[in-house]
């Protein structure tokens, strides 16, 4: 079965489904308001953040409904102590998000660089504006790629989940949620300035489709639980303060126990287990879609909202009947690169457009250096508006 | 009284893992870590409904050694990271360790802030006037005039007075004390934990090795005489006559307002009008 005809059938079984179901399933919805109602969907019980657009919408929506779900809301004073909060009440048990945009999320980097060395579950959404600082916080960007991954000092992984339509922004806010609790890590979840704020009607999962992960608990007496205590997948139970297992946490370098150490062995355990515990579950996190690519000559790597251009421009080539195809990650960190190489393998020519001046594109390009005949063209703009389906169809003309 | 007193805090230290500690021979922070268990031990307090959470810095290493929920931070993110906790588990005795530079320097905006929430947590601030840890930089509370390494010729900086910005931030409780009051201390840490709302308690501690050396304060218990003989407490500033007063630091509760609605239960209230709202509307 080729994609088309699956995407075919998926869409099939989406019209059947709303005719079964009541029409109320179908709602006209904003990005950012799916993010907060998936977020209480997956049992989000607290949130910390600070206002910053174009992210505003998902702390206000949950300051109206998680009282109400006995969660706990709060507005700090800025974004560090939001994220801060965030895993305060992580450790405590809760599920923890804060939402915010680029300079927040700048602000935000030594906290995320907190929780991914103290192993604390929590969920980070950076509804991107356009940079450096201000910038254009009404614009669309897709700048801060590089800062998702890279924006934390020292040395850890990151995931990163990166939607294109506001539905997949609900299943991919549940999959954030899941992955953080499954690795113990932030896990942060990009969305475009266009899709936060975009309405488009959609129908909602069905919840009983989703498998709602929630973190090990441990199941020793307090005085044997290690607070990284690891099994083969470097996965380990996480014990909630106040519920008699008196752990210590510290952003230090630290032992199984928790507790800080200058041990260099106690020190490489712990950094492989940070780096381990993601890149042996690189294929439980990396997700990606391949569309129309069985026999593409010419591939579109894009990301977001771009994708959709993209994938526009890729339908009108196909009706002219050119063999063109796109690969789309859902998970743009850690990289997908095993898809990357077999589509680089499989085309003549990749196209990547990007709403900046050359993130992802450099990836792409690293994955390359054995292959001579490789040809990436860039599409950048890093004006404020989109790269539309005509631009990209226009540059996959130039080589066909 | 030093075998019973010994006996109380080895109870609430973890023994097998983190001694020695860090702490140089003659701070007084192993002091105040001394009042701090003893008040717990007094009020009682299950173990497991204390949380702990420091910031960075010499004080702040405190967390390690007492078997309780224990967080050791950001540099001058404690407050915040409390909150968090305090804010999901209400039931949960918060207690903030920080340092006169991890609470009012990097961290000035959380400590002002979680005064105005006025959020039940124990805010004890050892104030050594110095960065203890990064080798002797003056900090928001070194004094006029006074060496550090960041400022060789004389620090051109007024001081805070800590217990005034917490008092102008809206702190429901705040008091001070010095180290050398060690069972002051502990009554102090009482009232503070028992205290519902934002309590901020400014402990004075010498520190020998580095502030004391740069400043020719002397020896160790040099610098604790110094506090001893260079404070007075509340109680009996009006007994005094001014002239004994003056330049003196003055230790004891120095305010505290217990008509103040504390934020957890503001937030408990919002839910529960809510809920009945609903429950009517239902």
């Amino acid at each position: 079965m080729s994609t088309e005809e699956k995407k075919e059938k998926k869409e099939k079984k989406v019209i059947t489904q709303t005719e079964a179901e009541p029409p109320k399933k179908w709602v006209l919805m904003q990005g950012n308001e799916a993010v907060a109602k998936a977020a209480l969907e997956v049992g989000l019980n607290f949130f910390a953040g600070y206002p910053i657009t174009p992210s505003t919408e998902i702390a206000e929506i949950l300051a109206q409904e998680m009282p109400m779900k006995n969660g706990a809301y709060i507005q700090m004073e800025d974004e560090i102590a939001s994220i801060c909060a965030v895993i305060g009440a992580s450790l405590a048990g809760a599920k923890a998000m804060t939402a915010t945009s680029g300079p927040g999320f700048s602000l935000m980097q030594e906290g995320i660089g907190f929780a991914k060395m103290t192993e604390t579950p929590c969920v980070v959404v950076n509804v991107q504006r356009a940079g450096p600082s201000t910038g254009l916080p009404t614009k669309p960007s897709q700048g801060d790629m590089m800062q998702s991954r890279w924006g934390s000092h020292g040395d850890a992984p990151a995931i990163v989940l990166y939607p294109d339509s506001v539905r997949e922004t609900y299943e991919l806010t549940i999959r954030a949620f899941n992955l953080s609790e499954k690795y113990r890590t932030c896990v942060v979840l990009l969305l475009d300035e266009v899709l936060g704020h975009m309405r488009e009607a959609v129908c909602l999962p069905d919840m009983s489709k989703f498998r709602i992960v929630n973190r090990l608990k441990p199941t020793v007496p307090p005085e044997w639980y290690k607070h990284y205590d690891e099994d083969q997948k470097y996965l380990s139970p996480l014990a909630s303060y106040g519920e008699g297992y008196r752990f210590h946490v510290t952003g230090l370098a630290h032992d199984v126990y928790g507790f800080p150490t200058n041990k260099p062995v106690e020190i490489a355990t712990m950094m492989k287990r940070l780096k381990k515990k993601i890149t042996q579950n690189i294929r439980d996190i990396v997700q990606i879609e391949k569309f129309m690519m069985e026999d593409a000559k010419v591939a579109v790597f894009a990301v977001g909202i771009l994708a959709r251009s993209a994938k526009s421009a890729v339908l009108a080539l196909r009706k002219e009947g050119f063999q063109v195809g796109l690969l789309r990650p859902l998970t743009i960190w850690p990289f997908p690169d095993d898809a990357v190489r077999k589509m680089l393998k499989n085309v003549d020519t990749v196209i990547v457009p990007e709403l900046n001046q050359g993130q992802l594109v450099h990836e792409v390009e690293r994955l390359t250096k054995d292959k001579e005949d490789s040809d990436i063209k860039k599409i950048q703009k890093a004006n404020g508006e989109l790269i539309t389906p005509n631009e990209i169809y226009k540059k996959i003309k130039e080589v066909l | 009284m030093s075998g019973v007193s010994q006996k109380v805090v080895h109870q609430y230290l973890r023994h097998n893992k983190k001694f020695p500690n860090v702490w140089c021979a003659g701070c007084s922070i192993g002091i105040v870590l001394g009042s701090v268990i003893r008040a717990i031990a007094e009020l009682q307090i299950p173990k497991d409904d204390i949380m702990m959470v420091s910031g960075i810095g010499c004080s702040s290493r405190m967390p390690v050694y007492v078997d309780f929920n224990s967080l050791h931070t950001l540099h001058g993110r404690p407050i915040p990271f409390a909150t968090g906790i305090k804010l999901f588990k209400p039931h949960m005795k918060v207690i903030v360790i920080t340092g006169d530079g991890d609470a009012t320097a990097i961290g000035g905006n959380h400590f002002i802030h979680g005064a105005r929430r006025n959020i039940d947590m124990t805010v004890i601030v050892i104030n050594n006037n110095i960065y203890g840890m990064t080798g002797g930089q003056y900090s928001p509370t070194t004094p006029s005039g006074d060496i550090a390494t960041t400022c060789p010729h004389g620090n051109i900086d007024p001081p805070f007075d800590i217990c005034q910005l917490a008092i102008g931030a809206g702190a429901s409780f705040v008091a001070r004390t010095t180290a050398f009051h060690s069972l002051e201390t502990q009554n102090l840490v009482k009232d503070a934990i028992n205290h519902s709302g934002y309590s901020v308690l400014e402990v004075l501690s010498a520190c020998p090795v580095i502030y004391g050396r740069l400043n020719k304060k002397g020896n160790a218990s040099r610098m604790m005489e110094h506090m001893r003989d260079n404070s007075i407490s509340i109680k009996a500033v009006d007994k005094l006559p001014a002239e004994k007063v003056e330049n003196k630091v003055i230790r004891g509760i120095l305010k505290q307002d217990t008509n103040m609605p504390e934020f957890t239960a503001r937030y408990t209230q919002l839910v529960e009008s809510l809920r009945e709202k609903a429950d009517k509307e239902a």
